[in-house]
């Protein structure tokens, strides 16, 4: 820790209390790694949260707006923060210094919840848990960036990556140094086979499944950057790319001069035409130039970092602020689930173990102010422990499957209990492999939902108020998962990089029902614009239409 | 050293001023007058800086809740204020408020205005010396002495002389190794000013010409407190006789009847004489009215007054005219014809409406005096 953030380790009675809560955490089957606590004062968890509760950041001014809104929170008494735990090995947690020794309790308790859930979750299975160093990493190279091309010039160029944020992959958390190494060799053997001819023994379709440009898109996206390895990044990106134009171009046609690696990179324009339907693609004509990106991409920061027209420190922020991106993905993704689990560890710890009878009505009050519901929006902390719990309490009693859910005796469902006792090891493994849509899908039920009192509402226009819509099991739970789906961010893509032949970017938007906000698309395609300069095209659905938006530089035609 | 979310926080709140310094204009205009509360600061919003993403647009399908109730019924409050004690990371489009002091608000108006800082009258500064104890002495008194500098010189005597004893290390100070606070003195100016805000509150004054003058003289105290560490404000309304009252009336009063003008610079230069010794004071006389005096002679009176009286005390006499239905707008056109449009020492401002606000403020405060 930095000498700067003013935080100490735990010591005396506080010390004592963290052995007694990890030992208990541990005897209830608890893994984690080590979890180091931290005491520090309201300022420093103040400035930590602000910082996504690492010690250090690269300098923005977003840092500064959080840090301006927690500690105005903090002093006018309108939010406190009880916990804050990250996810690396070992895991760092903070303690506020003020607290009552219960509610230090608590959130240790809370803390072996969350830190069991990063370590076992599989959506974390790839994260980083060097973060920390990492997240250093990344301030001295922006740093440095700004020492030599100016604060502003860099800042200006971070707040238009940032814009990209919420454009990711999901999928791209499974990424490993191993798989893309696999595929990398299934793409040599690929080639290898090529070399081969046609008298080789494997069959038609396996070959031409090896050739699939799934492999070759996998293979162009390069280096993901999962060490943020910067600079080195880009050059690796290119040559890969380049390497893979070669093994498609197998001696028949391509014009392709070796030499457009580098054009490619500084002139959109120049990459290569667009032969999509003249049937260029079929095999007997062999492959012209591949068609970029050869399959629609997800990830539009690293399609930008390795193939917009920028400058090397560029691409080399937008690696970083991705890294970044991928690292917070998971836990946007399980927010639910993960609250849900410390919470209900927090309160079974507390309540079975380690609360003395003197505690138990401040552990209560605090508790229920965590659980409060509210009728405008749910929380997170209570659907989640609510969900742990009706889960533990089905599989115990075996409510669950073919037989229980075609039982119609509603007063035999009602008493409906095979003692099977199964609760326990069944949510250890919800907990390890599920997210929080594969969660609600799986486990939310009509009689949950009624218990829990869950209803959705909308705006009626008649009465100028929100009111309730409806309490139908279907409707909630489909109204659930789509704020869920692709972590409540649009869905999109890049469709092609040379739209129209004319260098133009192609976005497109997976229209599920909800239509973009035109505002905010037009700012974060100006600022895609920026990046791309070439101009900017989103292909979507408005007022059941659909719409190619293109944005030129100045305005978003049309306007919606 | 501060940690560097110090910095983040500094530019972000340079950004944010930035954003009020472009709706500056916009938002002097604006009918919420700002009145400072508590001892200095009040809260402004403005709103949170957010990067613009790709987002679902008509969020007023609504959302889930939990709770009582049937079909139809109101969800209570509006969605999205939630009022949780937890350390939410629920994205929002709350408005940040951003506390400004009176004194960063000033500086934004002056940088914004472009108003220079003001000269105060050389050889009427005072002199104020302030001790404060940052060094350290040989000499001073034993109740100042600093023990552990003490300390160290007699120890570091003792090495170099070589008597310090391992086996018995005492410390025995000399004469010369005593050390003491020591007070260092500043040297501050003080300079004190005085604002006394002349206003018609004849009948032809309406409302929203009384408005514009609470708005302007808002700003012009905000600007001048910002400049003098000490000042003084008095108000002195008029019709046709003059009398001197507390801010709340002076922006309140309505009267009726006729307008001596006069009558307001004749209260305005006795309150001089008496309270305020011009050599050690910078005087501002402001005066609003609609610009309808009474009578010529009456004018003319005015005009002597300001000439023997008011000029050689004040910094700069500035009178802005509110535009009125009723005004005639005459006494503009007399003191422009006397002193001239550009004059040092008056000046003369019109203020049409709401929106004349700030240029009238430049032409009285861009003088920097």
């Amino acid at each position: 820790m930095s000498e700067l953030e003013k935080t100490k380790p735990l010591s005396g009675e506080l010390l004592d209390l963290q052995r007694v809560i990890c030992k208990y955490a541990t005897d209830y089957g608890l893994n984690f790694y080590e979890v180091i606590f931290e005491l520090c004062d309201y300022e420093t968890v103040n400035i930590l949260a602000a910082q996504g509760g690492f010690p250090t950041r690269y300098p923005h001014w977003r840092f500064g707006m959080e840090y301006d809104q927690f500690s105005k929170g903090y002093a006018y008494g309108v939010q406190k923060i009880y916990e804050m735990v990250i996810n690396t090995d070992p895991c760092y947690a903070y303690l506020l210094n003020a607290n009552y020794l219960v509610d230090q309790k608590t959130v240790m308790a809370h803390v072996y919840g969350h830190a069991d859930f990063f370590k076992n979750n599989c959506w974390f299975a790839n994260t980083n848990r060097r973060m920390m160093d990492t997240m250093a990493n990344h301030r001295s190279k922006i740093r440095r960036y700004m020492e030599k091309y100016g604060a502003d010039e860099v800042e200006q160029f971070i707040d238009k990556v940032l814009s990209l944020e919420n454009l990711l992959d999901v999928h791209e958390l499974f990424e490993t140094p191993e798989l893309k190494r696999e595929r990398k060799d299934i793409d040599k053997l690929a080639k290898e086979e090529k070399q081969k001819g046609p008298d080789d023994d494997r069959s038609e379709a396996l070959r031409s499944f090896m050739r699939s440009p799934y492999y070759k898109d996998k293979d162009g996206k390069g280096g993901g950057g999962v060490g943020g390895g910067g600079s080195g990044k880009k050059d690796k990106g290119k040559h890969k790319k380049h390497e893979h134009q070669n093994s498609d171009s197998n001696a028949t046609t391509t014009a392709t001069p070796t030499t457009t690696t580098a054009a490619t990179s500084t002139d959109p324009q120049v990459q290569g035409p667009n032969h999509e339907g003249e049937g260029s693609r079929s095999e007997a004509r062999g492959q012209q130039i591949q068609k970029l990106p050869s399959l629609p991409q997800r990830d539009i920061m690293s399609f930008l970092a390795e193939y917009a027209p920028i400058n090397e420190w560029q691409s080399d922020v937008i690696s970083i602020l991705r890294e970044e991106a991928y690292y917070f993905l998971p836990q946007r993704m399980t927010k639910i689930m993960n609250e849900g689990w410390a919470s209900y560890w927090h309160s079974k710890l507390l309540t079975e173990k380690a609360l003395f009878a003197s505690e138990i009505t401040d552990f209560a009050d605090h508790h229920a102010g965590i659980m409060q519901m509210s009728r405008k929006q749910l929380n997170p902390y209570k659907l989640g422990i609510e969900l742990f719990r009706d889960i533990e309490f089905r599989w115990n009693t075996g409510r669950y499957g073919k037989e229980y859910n075609d039982c119609s005796d509603l007063r035999q469902k009602e008493n409906w209990d095979l003692r099977k006792g199964e609760g326990a090891a069944k949510i250890f493994e919800v907990r390890s492999s599920h997210n929080d849509i594969t969660f609600i899908d799986e486990y939310l039920t009509p009689e949950f939902c009624e218990r829990q009192q869950i209803f959705t509402y909308k705006f009626n226009p008649r009465s100028g108020r929100y009111e309730i819509d409806t309490r139908d099991f279907q409707a909630i739970k489909l109204k659930l998962l789509t704020s869920l789906t692709n972590f409540g961010s649009p869905l999109i893509e890049v469709a092609d990089a040379n739209f129209a032949n004319r260098g133009e970017m192609l976005l497109h938007h997976h229209h599920d029902g909800v239509d973009l906000d035109l505002n905010y698309a037009q700012e974060t395609m100006r600022n895609i614009w920026a990046i791309w300069r070439r101009p900017v095209n989103l292909r979507s659905k408005y007022d059941n239409k659909e719409i190619l938006f293109t944005f030129n530089g100045k305005e978003m035609n049309p306007l919606g | 050293m501060d940690h560097p979310i110090k910095r983040d926080h500094a530019r972000f709140r340079k950004i944010i001023k930035g954003k009020i310094r472009e709706n500056l204009r916009k938002y002097v205009s604006s009918n919420d007058m700002i009145i400072p509360k508590g001892p200095k600061r009040f809260a402004i919003p403005v709103p949170h800086i957010e990067i613009p993403h790709f987002r679902f647009g008509d969020r007023s399908q609504g959302g889930m809740g939990q709770g009582k109730g049937q079909a139809g019924d109101a969800v209570d409050g509006q969605p999205g204020d939630s009022s949780d004690g937890q350390a939410g990371q629920s994205p929002g489009s709350k408005d940040v408020e951003v506390d400004l002091t009176l004194e960063e608000l000033a500086q934004i108006l002056g940088e914004e205005l472009e108003l220079p800082n003001i000269e105060p009258k050389g050889r009427h500064q005072i002199e104020s010396q302030k001790d404060r104890y940052t060094t350290i002495g040989v000499i001073g008194p034993e109740s100042l002495r600093h023990f552990k500098r003490t300390f160290r010189e007699s120890l570091k005597r003792q090495l170099i002389t070589d008597t310090y004893d391992f086996k018995n290390p005492v410390i025995v100070p000399s004469k010369e190794d005593f050390r003491y606070k020591s007070a260092h003195t500043k040297v501050e100016y003080e300079n004190s000013a005085v604002v006394i805000y002349m206003m018609d509150v004849s009948g032809s004054m309406g409302d929203e010409q009384k408005e514009i003058v609470r708005t302007e003289s808002f700003w012009i105290n905000l600007w001048l407190k910002h400049q003098y560490k000490n000042i003084e404000i008095r108000y002195i309304i008029h019709d046709a006789t003059a009398k001197e009252v507390d801010e709340e009336v002076f922006f309140r009063t309505r009267e009726s009847g006729g307008t001596l003008i006069s009558s307001a610079f004749l209260l305005c230069k006795d309150i001089i004489k008496k309270d305020y010794d011009i050599n050690e004071w910078n005087v501002y006389p402001f005066h609003f009215s609609d610009g309808d005096n009474w009578s010529l002679d009456d004018t003319k009176l005015c005009l002597e007054l300001l000439e023997k009286d008011l000029l050689p005390a004040a910094n700069m006499f500035c009178y802005g005219q509110v535009e009125s239905r009723y005004g005639s707008g005459q006494f503009f056109k007399d003191l422009s014809e006397r002193y001239g449009e550009r004059s040092d020492k008056v000046i003369l401002s019109k203020i049409k409406n709401k929106e004349g606000i700030l240029d009238s403020i430049k032409d009285f405060l861009g003088k920097g005096k």
